[in-house]
Formats: structure tokens, sequence, C-alpha cells
């Protein structure tokens, strides 16, 4: 049965997917291309660049995965298998830190805790520069928009449409 | 910037899914943490930058998107789990559904010229959201030399030198905590706002 195949491929990965997810796209590309045949590898790399495009996180290509699969009912069950997991650890994680509200150990640990926040904000970003297109015009971009939005009250959608319209014009 | 916002709070479901939604509708390219900072910090003042933080390192070092854990954490502090679940699908609703749309259009075989290029370059405008957020963050999280390195170490092990997280955390979580420990005590000069 397509589905129960859909739900232990992605429920075997999502509490593997550290650091956002990104981690674990060439297992799911080896499993849904490789081992399953669900699709071709032009069309993993072409729904990847289009659950970038598309709104919310990065990690909606198992959607689309599960949806060339098996339909939406196999995106459902990506989505639930590949997501649920990490979800409840995260909502356990949550109570417990609402638990221990005056502790002085959650003081601590958000002490701890708040370079590291910085640090891995930073560390992402510079992975997904190096990671995704280069080119002096993309650096650019990259650039700018950090300013802007750093220095300035500018509505992030509004620099985001100003990053498209630069890539075009740079290369009509 | 802002004032620093009342603590206790405590929003309605419906404002909870208003906000994640409003916050799912805007964030074409990625980078939703900053939205979520911006949205529930900032704007709305629902949480204090304190727990904000943690709540954000905790997500990025659990597995799964940051920003669906964002919105699991935040509401699960608000209003537990009904406010766990209304965040998440105010998050999710229209991203799911217009991704959806996008990868049937896909499969139809119908394609727009320019779109490729176009979305690279609002991809990198997005990676710059990601980054600008970091430096707005420094300095409410870095607050002495010991925390700087600390920060330093952690995004150039995982951006440049690609180390793993269970390396890099390894070293970062023990030495933050007796940084931590350290500052306790210290007089309060270098200790909140």
């Amino acid at each position: 049965m397509i589905l129960l195949r859909i739900a232990m491929l992605f429920g075997s990965l999502s509490l593997l997917a550290f650091g956002g997810g990104s981690g674990v796209l060439p297992d799911i590309q080896r499993g849904a291309v490789g081992a399953e045949h669900w699709l071709t590898a032009q069309q993993f790399i072409d729904l990847f660049a289009i659950s970038r495009a598309t709104p919310g996180p990065g990690g909606t290509v198992v959607l689309l995965v599960g949806l060339k699969a098996a339909g939406l009912l196999g995106a459902l069950v990506a989505g639930v298998s590949m997501w649920g997991p990490p979800l409840l650890l995260v909502h356990g994680a949550a109570r417990v830190w609402r638990r221990i509200e005056r502790s002085v150990w959650r003081r601590r640990l958000e002490i701890a805790l708040a370079p590291i926040a910085v640090g891995l904000t930073f560390g992402g970003g510079i992975a997904l520069v190096r990671s995704t297109e280069s080119g002096w015009v993309f650096w650019a971009i990259t650039g700018a928009a950090t300013l802007v939005l750093w220095l300035t009250e500018w509505h992030p959608a509004l620099v985001l449409a100003a990053g498209a319209a630069m890539a075009l014009l740079a290369h009509p | 910037m802002n004032q620093p916002p009342a603590p206790a709070i405590r929003p309605t479901l419906a404002a909870i899914f208003a906000c994640f939604f409003s916050i799912g509708l805007q964030s074409f390219g990625g980078g939703l943490s900053a939205w979520i900072r911006r949205e529930v910090v900032r704007k709305r003042g629902w949480m204090e930058e304190r727990p904000f933080l943690a709540g954000l390192a905790l997500c990025q070092i659990a597995p799964g998107p940051n920003s669906m854990n964002m919105a699991v954490f935040i509401g699960t502090m608000l209003r537990g789990i009904p406010g766990a679940l209304v965040a998440i699908s105010g998050l999710m609703l229209v991203p799911v559904v217009v991704t959806l749309a996008a990868g049937m259009l896909y499969f139809s075989g119908s394609s727009i010229p320019g779109l490729q290029r176009g979305l690279a370059g609002a991809g990198a405008a997005a990676i710059g959201l990601i980054l600008a957020n970091g430096c707005q963050l420094t300095p409410r999280a870095v607050r002495n030399i010991g925390q700087a390195c600390l920060m330093v170490f952690v995004a150039l092990g995982l951006g440049v030198a690609r180390l793993g997280l269970g390396e890099v955390l390894a070293l970062a979580l023990p030495a933050g905590l007796l940084l931590a420990i350290w500052q306790e005590r210290r007089p309060r000069e270098d200790r909140d706002r």
C-alpha cells in the first residue's frame, strides 16, 4: 500500500531532520526517486525549487513528493509523518519549559541559549549563501537586503520583491 | 526600539490563529523565524525577548522546520495544546494550499518565463532576512565577550567549518551554562537590559 510506504519513508527520517530539515533532503531524494520511483531526479529538483518559492517553511517539498506519489491523500500522509514527531517533541519541550518558569536553571539555560540561538541563525544563513545560487548579483542582493532589513523598518515583502526585480534586471 | 512589553499577556486562540495566519501569508522565500519574532515579540508583545530567544534555540536544535517548531513552541507557551494547534494551523494554511496548487500546476506542464530567476533573487533577499534577524538579535543575546565568542563559534562552526550540530552543541551548551553561572556572581551591570 503506497500510503504506508510514504509514511514509512518520511516517518523514518522525521526525527533525523536536524538543522531545519535540509540535511535529510538527499535521503528523501534517494528514497522517493531511487528506491520507490515516485518521480524523476529532475522533477525532484523542480519540486524543491517550487517549495522554496512558495510561502512557508522550506520543508514543504515533502508535500509535493507525497502529492506526486499518491495525490492529496499522499501529501497529507507525507506532511503528518514528516512533521508530526518533531512537533510533538517541541510541544513536550515547551510544556516542560512552562513548568520550570521560576527555576534558576531555566534562567541559566535562557542566558546560555541566547547567543547559541543567534549563532545558529547566522550559521544557517551562511550555509544557505554557500549552498544556493551564487554569483555577485545574488551576493549583492543578500548583502543589500541584510542591511536594509537590519537598519530600517521596511516591510520584508517589499525587500523580497526588490530582490526578485534586481535578479531579473541584471539578467533579463 | 519598542517599549518593553508587559508580561503575562494571554491572547485568545483567535488572536493566535490570526497572528500565525498573517505570518504564513506574508512569508514568501523562507526566513520565517524572523517574521515570527517581528509579529510575536515586537508588534504584539506576547513574549519577552529572553524566553523567545531560548525557544528559538530549542526549536533550531530540535529536528523539523524551525518555523513550524516555533509556532508549536509559542502556541504551547501561550495557551497549551489548543494554542499549539491553532498556531500551527494558522501558520500552515496558506503555505500548504499554495504549495499544493503550485505542484499541481507544475505537473500539468505549465511554465512561466523568468520565474526561476526572479525566485532566486527573492531567495537571496530572504537570506538577508535571516542575517538581519541575527544582527538585530545580537545586542539582546550577547552581553559579554565570552558570549560573543560563543556566538561566533556556533555561527562559523555550522556555516563555514561545516561541523555537525551535535559537535557544536556539545561544546557550546556547557560553555554557555558556565558563562551564565559566572555572570550570576558578578554585580548587576551586565545583566538584563
